[in-house]
């Protein structure tokens, strides 16, 4: 990454060093005009929508027009306007059209929520009364939170153990098979299922319908058929029907953990390995002490990833059990707290809960920024 | 043949036992890998089979009957004594074998030892059905379900017991061009402004850049819960909730830390020559970032832009909070969940609907696939 600026050498012809009145104000106007454009159109969509008037299908391509050339527009006559400014002026405003709407909007719509949250969970449901750390407490103390806690250790160490573990094994094996993209594209293909749509498929499979009647649920008519009685197995013994919801994770994100380690694994030189077998070393050996050892960087940052998915694990949870039956996780509660209960104060003290989760992470990421010397 | 056998190629011992221990673990590998992809392809699978069926036929029988199967088929009918009674042990007539079995026993069906199966036919007439197996196939097929779930508007159809019912369509098509509406923006407009600020992060130097890129750093891996309930606070006070806007600006929020952080990635990396002999012409970066920079990042923008489309296609949590009652807006996974919460047993509409949430997101992903992994590739990870 190069550290030194490239700059201008000269002046472009269209632009002077002096302030040119008559352009700015064209330039000025533009962007006026751009953003009464912008405000039109968006009372406009929102008004349509609400009562109706206009096709679902024309609104959808208006509102796509609208937002995709208000962006570009923004972009464009901003620039026209700082353009017309005089050098010093230009030269240090210019940076700011580029990165200042992706700075606003970061500031908006995540640093200071963050701060505005944590101010938040220490005041009542409704935020008026300040409450100090009753939230936080309620939160560490409280039975269904404490159960969603361990639910969440439970995604987060067999969900993950389980999409790593999987991942591997397909991404050595689709590297030996003949039908290696195939392979991939299968086990890769849930990643692109929502998970509120693999929610709906699993109930299909764990469907119970009770001892006697026709189970069209894959799970129990594969039970029943070999003699066994039928389950229901999401509300089962708890805490065991966890474990068909991580399930689903597991189907879920293999793909991802397989594809990021396939990448990894075809990286890993034929020499060594060539050199490995030669000297007699198992297949089962050259797995475990030379591609293990060689993309453990991979493996960690694959964990990592999946660690945070399952920390936040939602909507499969939300489809499958609603958090009941002793499934609920963290960032369920954090949904019924605030939706059904209407507790913004607690709700807010989970979501924050769950960046202290995060932190280590962010640490990490921002001492390997440090290290890259970028800047 | 005759000519490799001809010439013998006089293999050691070694190396021909060498070579069928390869060969046996090519077999291995590729049957234990088949068998995995089966597993991981049969939930999908019985999902569009089962759209297919008919209402009927997916209560009734497991989506699997639609492969030949041995099934039951009634070959005739004996009456019971009408004096027979259930609450005892039953004894079948002599030409059924003559065993004795509980009411429930013959319920579930029972095999007498000529191999035929015992069942009731009228339980109340006291009627026992004869079967015998014979091969065939659930083949059933029908569009009814997707037509239903798709329009909004009243059904009829007639219920097992014979009588007509009506039933409101769940009008799955204005939630797909909701989905649309809501996921094209939001997956254009972060890369736009995204894109920018990776140049003006990779390129021009100006003061609070270290400052500015750590946040953006910082921010990779914030869970949104974080930002919910502030965000929903500001788009009630600008009547924002249950707009467009109001989940594209989210998903532009949200989706933006990667997105800046990955094209960062590969901008900064673009040669500099390029860049210097295009100042050296006189060109400003407005006219770099578009006629350069733009054009060559293409797979990268590429990649993102699959990422956060199906990334914002697939979402409920989003949706939910900012658009919430809002019918006439909801996305495709708002009506799902609806669907899975108020008719968890109606599988012929669940399936065919979970289906229809499905189709872009399989569409994009099979079309652009490598452009999908390299983007896994390049990133890190997503808040």
């Amino acid at each position: 990454m190069q550290s030194t600026e490239v700059t201008p050498r000269r002046m472009a012809a269209s632009s002077s060093e002096t302030l040119n009145p008559g352009r700015l104000v064209v330039a000025l106007l533009l962007f006026a005009v751009l953003m009464a454009f912008l405000w039109g159109g968006f009372v406009f969509l929102r008004d349509a929508q609400r009562n109706d008037s206009v096709p679902k299908l024309l609104l959808a391509v208006l509102a796509i027009v609208w937002g995709v050339a208000g962006a570009g527009g923004f972009f464009y006559t901003m620039n026209m306007v700082v353009e017309q400014l005089p050098g010093n002026a230009r030269r240090l405003l210019t940076p700011f059209v580029f990165v200042g709407p992706a700075v606003l909007i970061l500031l908006w719509f995540l640093a200071l929520p963050t701060l505005r949250t944590l101010y938040l969970s220490f005041f009542d449901a409704n935020s008026i009364e300040f409450v100090g750390l009753n939230n936080y407490v309620a939160v560490f103390t409280e039975r269904t939170m404490l159960t969603a806690f361990r639910n969440n250790l439970l995604w987060m160490i067999f969900g993950t153990a389980g999409c790593v573990v999987a991942g591997l094994i397909v991404a050595v094996l689709a590297d030996r098979s003949n039908f290696e993209s195939l392979a991939k594209a299968l086990v890769f293909l849930p990643m692109a299922i929502s998970l509120v749509g693999a929610g709906v498929i699993w109930k299909f499979i764990y469907y119970y319908a009770a001892p006697g009647q026709t189970q069209i649920g894959l799970l129990n008519a594969v039970v029943t058929g070999f003699g066994g009685q039928p389950q229901a197995w999401t509300t089962l013994v708890q805490p065991w029907n966890n474990f068909f919801l991580i399930l689903i994770l597991v189907w879920l994100q293999t793909g991802f953990a397989m594809v990021i380690f396939s990448a990894a694994i075809k990286s890993i030189s034929e020499d060594m390995l060539e050199a490995a077998r030669v000297d007699g070393a198992s297949e089962v050996g050259i797995f475990f002490k030379i591609m293990i050892p060689t993309i453990q960087g991979t493996i960690l940052t694959t964990t990592t990833t999946i660690l945070i998915f399952a920390l936040k694990i939602f909507d499969v949870v939300l489809v499958m059990t609603g958090g009941q039956y002793g499934t609920n996780v963290i960032a369920v509660e954090f949904y019924r707290q605030l939706f059904t209960a209407g507790d913004n104060g607690r709700g807010s003290a989970i979501a924050i809960v769950l960046l202290l989760a995060v932190i280590p992470v962010m640490v990490y990421n921002l001492r390997q920024l440090n290290r890259q010397e970028v800047f | 043949m005759a000519a490799a056998a001809a010439t013998p190629a006089r293999p050691t011992r070694r190396t021909g036992s060498a070579k069928r221990q390869q060969l046996i673990g090519k077999i291995v590998v590729n049957t234990v890998l088949a068998l995995i992809c089966l597993a991981w392809t049969i939930p999908t699978l019985g999902l569009l089979a089962s759209s297919i069926r008919t209402r009927a036929d997916i209560a009734n029988s497991g989506w699997w009957t639609i492969f030949p199967h041995q099934q039951f088929v009634t070959t005739g009918t004996v009456d019971l004594p009408r004096e027979t009674d259930l609450r005892q042990p039953i004894t079948l007539p002599a030409e059924l074998g003559g065993g004795t079995y509980t009411a429930d026993q013959i319920t579930a069906g029972v095999t007498i030892p000529d191999g035929r199966r015992i069942t009731w036919e009228n339980r109340r007439g006291r009627v026992v059905a004869i079967q015998g197996t014979q091969w065939g196939a659930n083949t059933n097929f029908t569009l009814e379900n997707y037509q239903n779930v798709l329009s909004g508007r009243k059904f009829t159809y007639i219920a097992a017991d014979g009588s007509e019912k009506t039933e409101q369509g769940d009008d799955l098509w204005g939630a797909l061009l909701n989905s649309i509406a809501v996921t094209v923006p939001a997956t254009i407009i972060p890369i736009l402004i995204a894109a920018f600020a990776a140049y003006g992060f990779a390129w021009m130097r100006f003061p609070g850049r270290f400052l500015l890129f750590t946040l953006v750093v910082a921010l990779l891996v914030v869970p949104l819960q974080v930002a919910l309930v502030p965000i929903l606070r500001d788009y009630v006070n600008l009547d924002l909730n249950g707009t467009y806007m109001a989940v594209w600006l989210a998903h532009t929020g949200f989706g933006l830390p990667l997105a800046i952080y990955l094209l960062y990635n590969y901008v900064s990396q673009l040669p500099r020559d390029i860049l210097e002999s295009a100042f050296i012409d006189g060109a400003s970066h407005f006219t770099i970032f578009t006629r350069l920079i733009l054009p060559l990042s293409m797979p990268a923008l590429a990649s993102f832009a699959i990422f956060q489309f199906l990334w914002v296609w697939n979402d409920y949590l989003v949706a939910f909070i900012f658009i919430g009652n809002q019918p006439g807006v909801q996305v495709l996974t708002m009506r799902l969940v609806d669907m899975a919460g108020s008719r968890g047993q109606d599988w012929h509409v669940l399936t065919a609907g979970a289906f229809v949430t499905m189709i872009v997101p399989l569409i994009v992903f099979f079309s652009l696939q490598r452009f999908f992994v390299r983007g896994l590739l390049a990133g890190s990870v997503k808040g």
